[in-house]
Order: structure tokens, then sequence, then C-alpha cells
């Protein structure tokens, strides 16, 4: 192991990996020193503080979005049956490998924290706006059961116009569940949150866009 | 489409994906045997003691992260990753999520740890210029203290968005001197000197997360529709050298506009579809903007399309083009060749936390995209991705590397994650091919855990590269049937003082024989020359070699001359006058 024989900025310690309440006693260190206005001061010894850890906004959000994202791959799933353009097929694929994985990786960080996991199912009842069990109000964005059923009766060119309506709708719901962490105390201050939260952002961005060029129709054929 | 480098396993069965996956299945099955023979497939897990593979590269040292840096408890704790790099002279600055490491590399096969400063929130993006480091934080645990307690309120002054600046006159003592805050926070930044103004750099910084409230910082307003909207835009930062502290934002340019309107939200092609659908849905943020100032261009990954930037006027730049991929791939960053005449996007599908290198991903998602440029106008031509497939447990996609400067050919050292680093050639953007790499097995066996390889430099000799969770690797280049020693050593002649990855410099090579070598085994190589011609040249440059002055200069200028003739008949004419460039060049040098 190296050891170096400068003045180490920073004095390690043992990190403790801040985990679970957000409400845990802060041992701030007492050599941070004073920023002034500019933002210039020497950085002192910042290494001995706690990290901020998973908080009530965070937990919140991974549940809500496995089951927002398990609507979305309701969606998909109706796809390689039903829809008749192929720029549809291709992003809907896109679409399900993302949230596929997503639903992972949350479900992963959940048990991590000790939290308890639904299967995805039960999240889609749940979470199907208008629809579930009493207390659990609908996420923003999410096709009712009337709408989903419509989806599923449909095929060809009626399909790809629901799907796509639907499915811009679903996506910026996503995006007001990440600006709602976002804004909520302490919310997004565990990195890997954040982390996958800006993911879902920018990936359910981009595909809007993508999506509402696709309501205009085929693209022409790319410059070559 | 270069399906010809991309090798797939057959697909396995994946419940709701094999709906999908089943067309891919039939047309990958010949590709088995091949895929089996990848050593890079099916690689032993751990931190440090994973299994390698390695080809046409050797791995010169690797260094741990130092305490302070990295989660005991957890070696994927997000909070901990490495991240970009800088360099100046000896020193490699590393970013880190939680601050930055200075490693000494004077001697590469054995870089020590100079100092370090812990300083919270992601990502830690690092560039230098002189005596200056600046560091990007978007996170909203960051403080302006640098303290690691994070902050809870969802506006506070204490928080810190945006750019810091480090006096680093004294490496082992780094003042925070300046700490520019920007509404949407710094996801990475670019630096973009002026070559027509020595008395200040500037900084373009992309945000791509939540603007702040206001409350937390004046002026920031959220609201696409308003005219002031943070969104659409990239802010530029001016830093006077001589005084750092007085660091500002001085432009922030509209780069999506439509040209006509004048409209902010000039990318988006959408129509009207109902209420509430028209506020979320622009492409409204940059990811990494790469400059090449001495073309006065920049290239950028903007909310999935690729954009072009005018940047003759730093303080405002214009966009001049911009390409969506018709295979759904989303752009995140973008490297120039050398010659400008290539750009090559890369797709960082799922940003970099997701394993998309699977056998059942696509070819050209989590890929790269190769553009020629001409006339301002990109036109497609081609894709890469790493052929050997990835498990499950190791985060992989495209991501961030620089050119290796062999004359004559766009060759990239380019990360994957745990995809490893692969070197790429792409020199004929409709045939990359993969010339060289490394590969851990996954950090862990059983779970997904973050690591592999951010980014992968060039820098003088050797190639850096951050690991996220294991360190820092070195890495140097062996010769191949792809690549001979020759063209290394020409490679080893470009040495720069300092080198900031988004920032691409002119690459230029000295009037050196190894130069001509270079070019005489490509067109060895690539049947450019006939095999008796190539004993030729070689003989005579062998022979020059040993003159001096005046008989040196006429054996090369008749050499050159020689060579000139050989292009009329050459399948690559413009290579052959690259050498004869080279052998001149060598002729003007004789002393």
């Amino acid at each position: 192991m190296q050891r170096s024989s400068v003045r180490m900025l920073a004095l390690a310690g043992t990190i403790v990996a801040a985990v679970g309440c957000g409400g845990a006693a802060r041992q701030a260190s007492a050599e941070v020193a004073r920023i002034d206005a500019t933002g210039s001061a020497a950085v002192a010894d910042t290494g001995r503080a706690p990290r901020p850890g998973a908080n009530e906004a965070d937990v919140r959000f991974m549940r809500g979005m496995i089951g927002h994202h398990a609507q979305a791959l309701e969606m998909t799933d109706l796809v390689p049956t039903r829809a008749a353009r192929a720029d549809i097929r291709l992003m809907a694929e896109r679409i399900a490998v993302s949230q596929h994985d997503e639903i992972a990786a949350m479900e992963r960080w959940l048990r991590s924290r000790g939290e308890a996991v639904e299967s995805a199912d039960a999240h889609q009842h749940h979470g199907a706006a208008g629809g579930g069990h009493a207390g659990m109000p609908g996420m923003p964005g999410m096709a009712t059961p009337d709408e989903m059923a419509r989806l599923a009766a449909s095929t060809g060119a009626e399909f790809d116009r629901l799907f796509l309506e639907l499915m811009i709708r679903h996506h910026e719901g996503a995006l007001v569940m990440v600006a709602a962490l976002l804004a909520s105390p302490g919310g997004g201050q565990d990195a890997e949150v954040y982390q996958l939260a800006s993911d879902v952002e920018a990936d359910q961005r981009a595909e809007i866009a993508r999506m509402q060029r696709l309501q205009n129709g085929p693209a022409p054929a790319p410059r070559r | 489409m270069n399906s010809e480098s991309i090798v797939r396993r057959p697909a396995a069965s994946l419940g709701r994906l094999a709906l999908f996956a089943a067309g891919l299945a039939a047309a990958a099955a010949p590709a088995a045997a091949q895929q089996q023979a990848d050593p890079r497939v099916g690689l032993r897990a751990g931190l440090h003691d994973a299994g390698q593979a390695i080809r046409n590269l050797e791995l010169v040292s690797t260094r741990p992260r130092p305490e302070g840096l990295f989660d005991p408890a957890d070696v994927g704790n997000f909070g901990f990753m490495n991240s970009d790099l800088a360099f100046r002279g000896n020193y490699l600055f590393q970013g880190n999520f939680s601050g930055w490491q200075v490693w000494d590399i004077s001697n590469p096969a054995a870089p020590t740890l100079r100092s370090k400063l812990v300083c919270p929130g992601g990502q830690g993006d690092v560039s230098v210029h002189g005596n200056l480091l600046f560091m990007s934080v978007e996170m909203p645990n960051g403080r302006v203290d640098c303290g690691g307690q994070g902050v809870e309120a969802p506006a506070s002054p204490e928080r810190f968005r945006g750019v810091r600046i480090f006096d680093i006159s004294n490496v082992d003592a780094p003042r925070q001197v300046a700490a520019v805050q920007t509404c949407r926070g710094s996801h990475t930044h670019t630096l973009v000197p002026d070559p027509k103004d020595n008395a200040n750099v500037y900084v373009y910084v992309s945000g791509t997360s939540s603007v702040r409230s206001p409350d937390e910082l004046a002026g920031c307003v959220g609201a696409p529709e308003d005219p002031n909207t943070a969104l659409f835009r990239i802010e530029v930062i001016r830093v006077p050298l001589a005084a750092p502290q007085e660091a500002r934002i001085v432009s922030s340019p509209r780069v999506f506009a439509d040209r006509q309107t004048g409209a902010a939200a000039g990318l988006w092609r959408g129509g009207n579809h109902g209420e509430g659908t028209q506020s979320t849905a622009q492409t409204n943020m940059c990811h990494d903007l790469t400059v090449y100032p001495e073309l006065g261009l920049a290239a950028g990954a903007c909310s999935g399309n690729g954009i072009l930037l005018d940047i003759r006027d730093p303080a405002n730049p214009v966009r001049v083009d911009e390409v969506l991929d018709p295979n759904f791939a989303y752009w995140h960053s973008a490297t120039f060749n050398n010659a400008g005449t290539t750009i090559l996007f890369t797709d960082e599908w799922g940003g970099g936390t997701q394993p998309r290198c699977r056998a059942t991903d696509k070819a050209e998602w989590g890929a790269d995209a190769i553009f020629t440029l001409s006339n301002r106008k990109l036109t497609h031509a081609g894709y890469f991705k790493i052929p050997a497939a990835q498990s499950a447990q190791e985060n992989c996609v495209a991501h961030n590397g620089s050119l290796i400067p062999v004359p004559g050919r766009d060759i990239m050292a380019q990360a994957w994650y745990q995809g490893g680093l692969s070197v790429v050639d792409f020199t004929d953007p409709a045939k990359p091919m993969e010339i060289a790499f490394f590969d851990r097995g996954p950090v862990d066996a059983a779970a997904m855990k973050m690591g592999g390889q951010w980014g992968t430099y060039w820098y003088n000799g050797y190639i850096y590269g951050s690991e996220i969770a294991r360190g820092l690797d070195v890495f140097a280049l062996k010769p191949s049937a792809y690549l001979s020693q020759n063209e290394i050593d020409a490679a080893r002649l470009v040495r720069t003082d300092v080198a900031n990855p988004q920032v691409q410099t002119k690459m230029v090579w000295p009037a050196a024989f190894v130069v001509a070598r270079a070019y005489v085994d490509q067109l060895e190589r690539g049947q450019g020359l006939a095999a008796g011609r190539v004993s030729a040249v070689r003989s005579e440059l062998q022979r020059a070699e040993r003159l001096s002055g005046a008989q040196q200069r006429t054996a090369l200028t008749q050499l050159a001359t020689a060579i000139d003739r050989d292009a009329a008949s050459s399948r690559d004419a413009a290579r052959v006058r690259m050498l004869s460039a080279a052998v001149r060049d060598l002729a003007g040098a004789a002393r």
C-alpha cells in the first residue's frame, strides 16, 4: 500500500457508510473551514463527517418508480403483436430493456437498505391510476385500467397512435416523480438514488422527444 | 452499419425480452464459436483479484483508491466512484464523486499518490489549466465548504452545484478560490482556451440536472416557456487567470435555438399534444461537449441529438448542425478525429450504471456511432461496440476516451466501464476495428456493483485508465499485426504539457524517421505499396539515416520524389503522399 509522505488534506480514518435514517445525529468535523462569499478558503479536514444516507423520500421514490416502470412494461409487452411500424417496435424495445434493468436496480437498492420489495405485478395494481387499493393514489402519467384495455384491444395504426400517446404521458409522469424527489428535503442525497433518478430523467426525456417525432409519422431516410 | 465486427452470442431467454430478442438469436448463432474464443468472456470476479484478459497492451501498473475516497464497507458505493482525468506535466488529476486525487506519474510504472482532497459532490469531473484545477458538481449533497454531511433543505445557501476552482500552485495544499454556482449544477465542463485571449480561459458548463429554486440561486427559472428559462442552454464561465476569484458566468447561449424563429426550444419538432405535454418534452440539456478550438468547432451530445457548434467566439457558441440516430441511440459525448473530418458519438445508454453489453443487447445501442464531417454537415457512416459480451453483473456501455497519436490513422482508446478498455481504429468510419483491449471480470460475482473504466486517455506515451472501483490503471501499447512498433514509437513523439480530454488539440508529428517508417508499415499492411517498393523504401531510409548534412538531404529528397511517383498506381494514394511528405520533412531537417 502506498504511503504518501506529504500532508493529507483529508484524514480518511474509517468511512462510515451512512445508510438508513436521515435523522441520525451528525457529527460535523470541527475543522471544516468557513468559506466566504466568494467561495474561497483553504479546505480542511472533511473526511470524518458521516455521509447523508437514504431517507423516506428516496424509499418512496424507488418503490413508486418500480410500479411506474411496471406499467410501461405492460405497454411494451403489447407491441410485438400489435404495432404496425418498425420504428415503434424499436422504440418499445429500448424502453423495455431500460426499464426492466432499472426495476432490478431499484429492487437491489431497496433490499440493500433493508426495505421490503413487492413483486412487480403487485405494483401494477397499486399504481394504476384510478384503480388499486384504497389509500394508494395513482402515480403521475399512469394509464387507467380503461386506457390499458383500449390499448390492448387495438392493433395497427390505431395501436401505434395510442401507444405513443400513452407512453409519452407515462414518461412525463416519470419526470414529475424525479422532480418531486429532488424537491423534497434530503431527497436524492444518496448518490445511488440521485444517479438512478438522473438516468431516468435523461433517458426518458430523450425518449419523449423521439416519440413526439414519431407522432409526426415515420422519419425520412437519414442523411447519407 | 458494420455488423461484421459485432459478434453476439445467441440470445438467452429472458422472459419478455425474448419476444424482442428472438429475431437476434438466428442472426447471432454462427458467431457463437468466435464468441467463445474471446478471453473477455467468463472472467472471474473480484475487486483487486478479478480475472483479466489483455491483448496488444501491457498493464504497466495499477493503484487502488486511497483512504477517504472509497468505502471499505461497500466497494460499489456510488458516493466514491472515481471519475474523470486531467493531466499537467508529471501530475495526473483523478476526479472522484467525493473529491480528487493527484498522482505523480514521473514513472508510469510506479505512480505515487501526491495528494488528495475529500470534497463531496459528484461527478467530480476535473480539468486543469496552469495553476488552476476545475471540478464539476451537480449532486444535491455538494456543499460550498466541502463538507460531507450533505444539504437537507431543498433551498439552502450551504449547497453548492456548479464549478469549483482550486488554486493548486501548491499541489499539497489546494485552495478553493471560487465556487461558481449554476442553475442546474455541472454534470461535466469543458475548458475552452481562446487562442486570441491569453488573459482568460472559458469553461462551458453542461447541466443536466434539476433546475434550482430561485430561493436558492437567484434568477434560476425552471419553466420551459419562460424566456429566462435555465433549460435549453449551456453556461459559459469566464475565468480571469490573474484573478480566478472573479470567475463568473458571462453568457448562457441557447444552443438549441431554432435558426429561423429564434425560439429557444428549436430542436423540438413535436406538435401540440394536449395540455401539459409540451412542458417536459424538449431537448433541453447537453451532456459532454468536446471542443477543438483550432478548428473552431465543438461537438456535443444534447438530449440524445448529436450537435455541432461553431465556437470561434468562445463566449457565444452557435449550433451549425444536428443529427438523430435512426436506430434510436441517444448520444452523450463526442470525439473528433485529428483532421476534424470524422466525429465519433457515444450512446451512454443507462448512464453507465447498467449492464448494456450483454449478448442480448443490440449492437447499435450503448455503442459508438461514427459520422463524417464535411462542409459542417454530419453524415452517418458506421457503428462500433466491443465485440465481447459482458455479464449482467457488469455495468457496461460506451464512455470516454481520447485519440492515440498514430500518424495517418484515427485510433481511440475508449473506456467501456466494466467492459474494460478497447482500442478502436476508425480511420475508415464505416469499418471501425478493435486492435487492442483490456478487461477484468466483474467487481462482484453475484451482484451488479459499480466498477470499470470511466475514462481511458493517452498521455505522453501511456494510456491511463480511471477505474471506478479499482483506482488507477496504466497501460502501454504492444505491437501486433494491427499496430507496428514504428507506429507506437511515432505516437510517443507527440508530447504535451497538459491534457484535458474534452479539449482536443491538433496532433502534429515532428520530422522523424520513425514517422516515415510508420507510414511504410501502414502501406505494407494495407497493400498501398507493392512488397518490392516497401523493401526498397525501407532500405533507402536506412541508408539515408546514416548520412548527414547535404548528402542526407539529397538522398531524402530523391526518395520523396520516387515515392510521389508511387502514388499514381497506389490504392492508397493519400497515404503514399503522407509518406513522401514525412520524408520531405526529414530532408528539410537534415543537418
